[in-house]
């Protein structure tokens, strides 16, 4: 009945839709808004609150980059997909930019065609187990039974693992967190393997956390980052240069409490670009001279959207690590602002 | 005076003494029913034994509870090593559960009018008793609940509704005629209404409108569940008579369409429906536009519940016999009449059991929904709710209570179909 009218009203504005696709820098300020997509609810990466607003560590990088294309950080509309709408969703348009704890890897490179625009966080797999256990490296998980995501990549990389080390062990396949983490704590299984971050978050709902240990070992390379469609490499530079701007601005010690002050021009040449107070870099990226600015007061520097989110001082408590600045040991590296 | 000498004669009856007590009241009963061999006896105490183990588990757990902390380690800080629900995450997060996380607050009183109104527009329909008039408020209900939930310019429900009162009257003029050039005068009749009023309906109509606009994007919890399941149920009900009847037809088009639709749908997973409803069909328009995904999870629910329905009805006009058919051909009624008066309220009675089955399984399967990133009421536990730092690990206690609305809905569905039953009996059993 009235879906005709739907129909119809669909019908017409696709048509004229089709006619008027630009660059999606354009359409994004055009439409006043940017479409993120991101995931259906992660602990400490992306979840929207009682009062549901999107929080989280991919959650900033999406609204960093509307601070810098729009000058608002609230001028994101939020696509929760799935681990299996996801690419569709990016690759159709309906998202102009995916942040989605999602690994680059090869294929999803070059194969399924979108462009990795950076890392915002090395993940890798890891193993929890019971502090009564009494172990402290994995390579001691000899004839262990391990609870273990089926279907997914950190299957074969712990079969891989296991077989590199000549030892043995016996898989528990489960389908989800939730049940892992119920399985796991009813003693269905010696050891819980996924990516370190998602133990961190798990051990952080448990009675008491305090009964369980994170091994040192890391398995697997899970470079997560922020990923654009192939083909408009203006688009990609805006948000690989939005997240590298965050980055920097750690490195360079601007930070959300200094960067007014900052603003009004430092003797750092390089703050000085990077804020905009000197150069033309935001001209080049055809945005606004103060675009880093505006994402960086978004939220923060990189360090602080760490540590609200994910860092320490939150119940998932993850260390820095691998994702401290290359300056700290990490591998958190950004290209000059040059 | 014959009775005097005759004093022992009682004139009155005397009033029955109460059964022992060993032969009435609880402890017959119980002696009967449960106590009435040595082996029931047994069954009986490990039945008790059983309960007891279950209740004396998860009565204290429901009891000592804890309502109205704001986290999880909040919770637990408050029980103290107890164990026992923490029920603070269903009041926390209530509005959520019920109309997802982005429906505006200050308008929530929009879906929940609509709610209410439902049960008055679905009376008359559910209890035939209740008067015929009440039929126009249902009539009009879609609308009204459209313009409720959805807001924005209220030109669009209106156009909607001024499209199918057209429709409906060309199909009163038409139809003394011959019935198909009655039913398709009157859609072709609603489409032209409708494509002319679209164009004269302004782009920006929904700004500055007196209810606020909502996207359907913004729809969820439970009230995305009723939705779907309303929306779905009265749709595909009309849709399964039409395919059932089809594919009795005898014209060779219709009837292989019917079948080909039907035996096409019931082969393939609703989840795979679902995924070419949110992901392929955004492959087929043109890039930056979105046909409204609600609409897209209904026509695609709607269709695989109608091929159900449609063979659930194929079995009760089988069951009918052919008499029925031949007594309907000798009174001189034309098809449509034969099956309007004859036929199918006859075998919709048969098909009352199975139509209800299809219409629970279907309102069950609109939590399908969260596998395409849709909030329903399981979308928004596993989802949101799940993932806030705050109630990561609250398992029990949400999808307790999702089962619990669940039940209540399809219990009640389930109690009104039988009680339908029981009303429509005619025959002598």
């Amino acid at each position: 009945m009235k879906k005709s009218v739907f129909f119809g009203a669909l019908t017409v504005a696709g048509l004229a839709a089709g006619v008027a696709a630009a660059g999606t820098l354009d359409d994004v300020k055009a439409r006043g808004k940017l479409n993120c997509g991101v995931t259906t609810g992660l602990v400490g990466f992306a979840a929207p609150d009682a009062n549901g607003e999107w929080n989280g560590f991919d959650v900033s990088v999406c609204r960093a980059v509307a601070a810098a294309v729009l000058g608002d950080a609230s001028a994101v509309e939020f696509v929760p997909t799935t681990g299996k709408t996801r690419f569709t969703a990016l690759a159709s348009g309906e998202i102009d930019m995916l942040a989605r704890n999602t690994t680059w890897t090869f294929s999803r490179d070059v194969d399924l065609k979108f462009t990795f625009v950076g890392v915002n966080y090395y993940d890798g797999q890891g193993f929890m187990v019971p502090k009564e256990l009494g172990v402290s490296s994995a390579k001691d998980l000899d004839g262990a039974t391990v609870c273990i995501q089926t279907g997914t990549t950190t299957e074969l990389n712990l079969a891989d693992f296991f077989r590199s080390n000549n030892i043995s062990y016996e898989p528990v396949p489960i389908e989800t967190n939730a049940e892992a983490q119920q399985q796991y704590l009813a003693g269905a299984c010696d050891v819980y393997t996924t990516d370190a971050s998602g133990l961190a978050a798990t051990r952080a709902t448990f009675e008491a956390p305090g009964d369980h240990v994170l091994l040192p070992e890391i398995i697997s390379k899970e470079p997560l980052g922020p990923l654009v469609r192939h083909g408009d490499n203006e688009w990609g530079d805006v948000v690989r240069w939005t997240l590298n701007a965050l980055i920097t601005a750690e490195e360079l010690g601007v930070t959300s409490a200094n960067i007014s002050e900052m603003a009004a021009g430092t003797n750092n040449p390089e703050i000085n670009r990077l804020l905009g107070t000197e150069g033309t870099l935001g001209e080049m990226l055809g945005v606004d001279a103060d675009w880093a600015m505006k994402a960086i007061s978004a939220g923060g520097n990189y360090g602080e959207i760490f540590e609200k989110n994910i860092g320490e001082s939150t119940p998932i408590g993850l260390a820095r690590g691998l994702n401290a600045q290359w300056t700290d040991g990490g591998l958190i590296y950004s290209p000059p602002f040059r | 005076m014959s009775n005097t000498h005759a004093a022992f004669v009682r004139t009155e009856q005397v009033p029955p003494s109460p059964p022992p007590a060993n032969a009435a009241g609880p402890v017959k009963w119980a002696k009967d029913n449960l106590f009435s061999t040595p082996f029931y006896s047994v069954l009986t105490i490990v039945a008790l034994y059983v309960i007891y183990l279950i209740l004396g588990n998860t009565l204290p757990w429901i009891l000592n509870g804890v309502w109205g902390t704001s986290s999880l380690a909040e919770c637990r800080e408050v029980l103290d090593g107890v164990s026992a629900g923490c029920f603070s995450v269903l009041t926390e997060r209530w509005n959520q559960l019920l109309f997802g996380f982005k429906y505006p607050a200050d308008q929530y009183w929009r879906p929940a009018l609509t709610f209410l109104l439902f049960f008055a527009a679905a009376a008359p329909v559910l209890f035939y008793k209740l008067p015929r008039k009440l039929l126009l408020f249902t009539a009009i209900f879609p609308f009204l609940a459209y313009y409720l939930i959805w807001g924005g310019t209220i030109l669009t429900p209106i156009l909607a509704l001024v499209g199918t009162v057209v429709g409906y009257l060309v199909y009163q003029r038409l139809v003394s005629g011959s019935f198909a050039a009655g039913f398709f005068g009157g859609i072709a009749a609603a489409f032209v209404v409708w494509i002319i009023g679209g164009m004269l309906v302004p782009d920006n109509a929904n700004e500055g409108a007196m209810l606020q606009a909502v996207p359907s994007r913004d729809l969820g919890g439970f009230m995305l569940n009723m939705m779907l399941g309303v929306a779905c149920v009265s749709l595909s009900v009309p849709l399964g008579i039409a395919l059932a009847l089809g594919r009795q037809s005898d014209m060779p088009l219709i009837k292989w369409i019917c079948v080909i639709f039907i035996e096409f749908i019931r082969g393939v997973p609703l989840i795979t429906l679902l995924f070419v409803a949110s992901v392929m069909l955004a492959y087929f328009f043109p890039p930056g536009t979105t046909t409204d995904l609600f609409l897209r999870v209904v026509i695609m629910i709607t269709m695989f519940s109608a091929a159900y329905i449609a063979e659930v009805i194929r079995g009760g006009l089988a069951a009918l016999p052919r008499g029925q058919y031949e007594a309907a051909d000798s009174l001189g009624l034309d098809y449509p009449q034969a099956m309007r008066l004859i036929i199918l309220p006859q075998a919709l009675k048969i098909s009352i059991p199975g139509i209800v089955n299809v219409a629970v399984g279907l309102f069950k399967d609109t939590t399908l929904v969260s596998v395409i990133s849709m909030f329903d009421l399981l979308g928004m536990i596993r989802g949101p709710i799940l993932a806030s730092t705050e109630w990561n690990g609250v398992y029990w206690e949400l999808l307790g209570f999702a089962a619990l609305l669940f039940f209540v809905v399809c219990y009640g569905i389930s109690q009104y179909s039988q009680w339908l039953e029981r009303q429509l009996a005619t025959d002598h059993r």
